[in-house]
């Protein structure tokens, strides 16, 4: 049987796709390079890896409001993260996700940062608040 | 959420198409903080700048700009945050007229829309400060901590498509900084050290900022022996915000609303000169050749700009460095109208209207002139252009003027 884990009601529709895990922050305008799909800034815990189609799994948001905006150009030109999983985000990535189409959950029970793992096949469903661990048994 | 007859009315498209997608983002946005209901807002500040909204963003705002007038005419002012293009002196920044013709787009779409195009992250200070207790629906990080904070104004960090549909409905979810709760101090710091400048003030926001790191953290300042200005408190909120996401800060006795802890006040973080050296030291990169010096983010006021003016005064910089000095439009007339533009570019600067470098393309004007060492005096900007290939440095606003005129980091 799958991990469940439980969160707060997200945003978007259910998706399943494959975790990239790290325990930092993120903005779209501070640390990808929008043109690659990549994580740029030298800092971050996942310079230099793709986003693109992947579920992302961080901490909490960066200063900025770019976010809002940018998720959805970045839907558009098909160099966007498949969904968003965050302990807890601010205004600006949900309204982006609401904006752009990009499914959004957060406030789990413990750190979802280390509750998941690069690599796992995640199925989001922002509506019930689950996310299932399919490739690992409870 | 709770809607009155009007919310209701807009979500069933009786006021049109356009004011039901604001009404239906809004509530997404609102159920997801858990907002009970609506709150009206004064004013709308508009982050739209075209980096961030690409093609498929200027398509979203055209589609706006063509309902008919009534349909699409925002119900409360709305003005906007720093663009993407000064016309004036685009090419001069290597920003090409792919970039200049989407930036014309935009600003014909919202234009058709009633917002005003005032083009700055200092609304507060050049075109109308907020009252105390004024929900509004702000769109920089920066004017929004600035207005709740120093202010008492009330607003969550509202991106460009939340507050334009704030602007377009008149209201926003009531969650967050509009909320008493919402508004009490959670973290506490105290001061052993007083700022020298403007970049010093932005260290001490950064570290804060790195400190508290959400955007539902509250700090309290407290051992300021001055009042530290309208300017530094700008630098200060912007780096907080930027650092940390952080909406809000109490500076008891200086900012507009008592600290007030959600429990027992916490035991105080302390802050000295080391700590604020160890930041700066972050930046540090004396003897690199110096590509371009940006003094921006915030925006600078009347007064910085005069200080950018003494400093170049007699001056010449370096062939190799480039230096922006970045101002809303409002502002730059002023500079204008004073001399303070034509002694800046006297030296070789040059003074950009309604702009802030790093809502600019700054990754293409990085490609395109070559530009690798950036100088400020803004800790907001060396925080964010660390994802744009830059290598950054922070120092007060003389040493990057002297810097800029010897042509390297000093």
């Amino acid at each position: 049987m799958p991990i469940l884990l439980r969160c707060h009601r997200g945003i978007g529709l259910e998706v399943s796709g494959i975790a990239l895990v790290a325990a930092d922050n993120f903005s779209a305008r501070y640390d990808l390079d929008r043109s690659r799909g990549i994580f740029s800034r030298p800092s971050h815990k996942l310079a230099g890896e793709s986003y693109v189609d992947r579920i992302l799994v961080l901490d909490g948001a960066k200063g900025g409001v770019a976010t809002a905006w940018m998720l959805r150009d970045m839907r558009a030109r098909g160099i966007v993260p498949r969904a968003l999983i965050f302990n807890r985000v601010n205004p600006i990535l949900a309204q982006g996700a609401a904006f752009g189409g990009v499914a959004l959950v957060d406030r789990f029970t413990g750190d979802v940062t280390q509750l998941l793992r690069t690599g796992d096949m995640l199925r989001v469903d922002p509506t019930a608040g689950r996310v299932e661990i399919l490739n690992r048994d409870a | 959420m709770r809607l009155n007859d009007e919310e209701k009315a807009m979500l069933a498209g009786e006021l049109g198409e356009i004011r039901r997608w604001a009404m239906a983002h809004q509530i997404a946005v609102g159920e997801f903080f858990d907002a009970a209901d609506f709150v009206a807002v004064s004013q709308a500040h508009i982050m739209a700048d075209t980096e961030s909204l690409g093609e498929a963003g200027v398509r979203f705002l055209e589609g706006l700009a063509a309902a008919p007038q009534p349909a699409r005419q925002v119900r409360v002012p709305a003005i906007t945050d720093p663009r993407g293009i000064d016309f004036a002196i685009y090419r001069r920044l290597g920003q090409n007229a792919a970039m200049a013709a989407l930036e014309r787009r935009a600003i014909a779409a919202l234009s058709a829309c009633g917002v005003l195009m005032t083009d700055t992250c200092i609304n507060y200070q050049t075109i109308m400060a907020p009252l105390r207790c004024e929900h509004l629906a702000y769109g920089d990080t920066g004017s929004v901590i600035y207005a709740n904070s120093v202010l008492g104004a009330r607003s969550n960090f509202e991106g460009g498509p939340s507050a334009l549909a704030a602007a377009l409905t008149g209201r926003t979810p009531r969650y967050g900084y509009h909320l008493d709760e919402g508004r009490r101090a959670t973290r506490r710091f105290e001061l052993a050290v007083s700022p020298r400048d403007l970049s010093e003030w932005g260290a001490l926001g950064a570290i804060v900022g790195e400190a508290c790191g959400s955007y539902w953290q509250v700090p309290v300042i407290e051992g300021l022996t001055t009042v530290p200005g309208s300017d530094a408190l700008k630098h200060f909120g912007a780096a907080l915000a930027s650092f940390g996401s952080v909406a809000l800060f109490h500076m008891p006795g200086m900012t507009a609303e008592g600290a007030v802890f959600a429990g027992s006040p916490p035991k105080p973080v302390q802050i000295g000169p080391p700590e604020i050296a160890a930041f700066l030291a972050r930046y540090g990169a004396s003897g690199d050749k110096l590509d371009v010096v940006v003094f921006a983010a915030p925006q600078l006021s009347l007064y910085e700009i005069a200080a950018v003016a003494d400093a170049l005064d007699g001056r010449l910089v370096d062939p190799g460095t480039t230096v922006i000095v970045a101002t809303s439009p409002e502002i730059k007339h002023a500079a204008d109208r004073m001399g303070l533009t034509s002694r800046i570019e006297a030296s070789g600067a040059v003074v950009a209207q309604g702009i802030c470098f790093y809502q600019s393309y700054a990754r293409e004007m990085a490609e395109a002139k070559g530009w690798t060492r950036l100088m400020t005096n803004s800790a907001k900007l060396v925080n964010i252009l660390g994802g744009y290939g830059y290598r950054s440095s922070l120092a007060s606003l003389e040493r990057c003027i002297d810097s800029a005129v010897a042509g390297k980091v000093l």
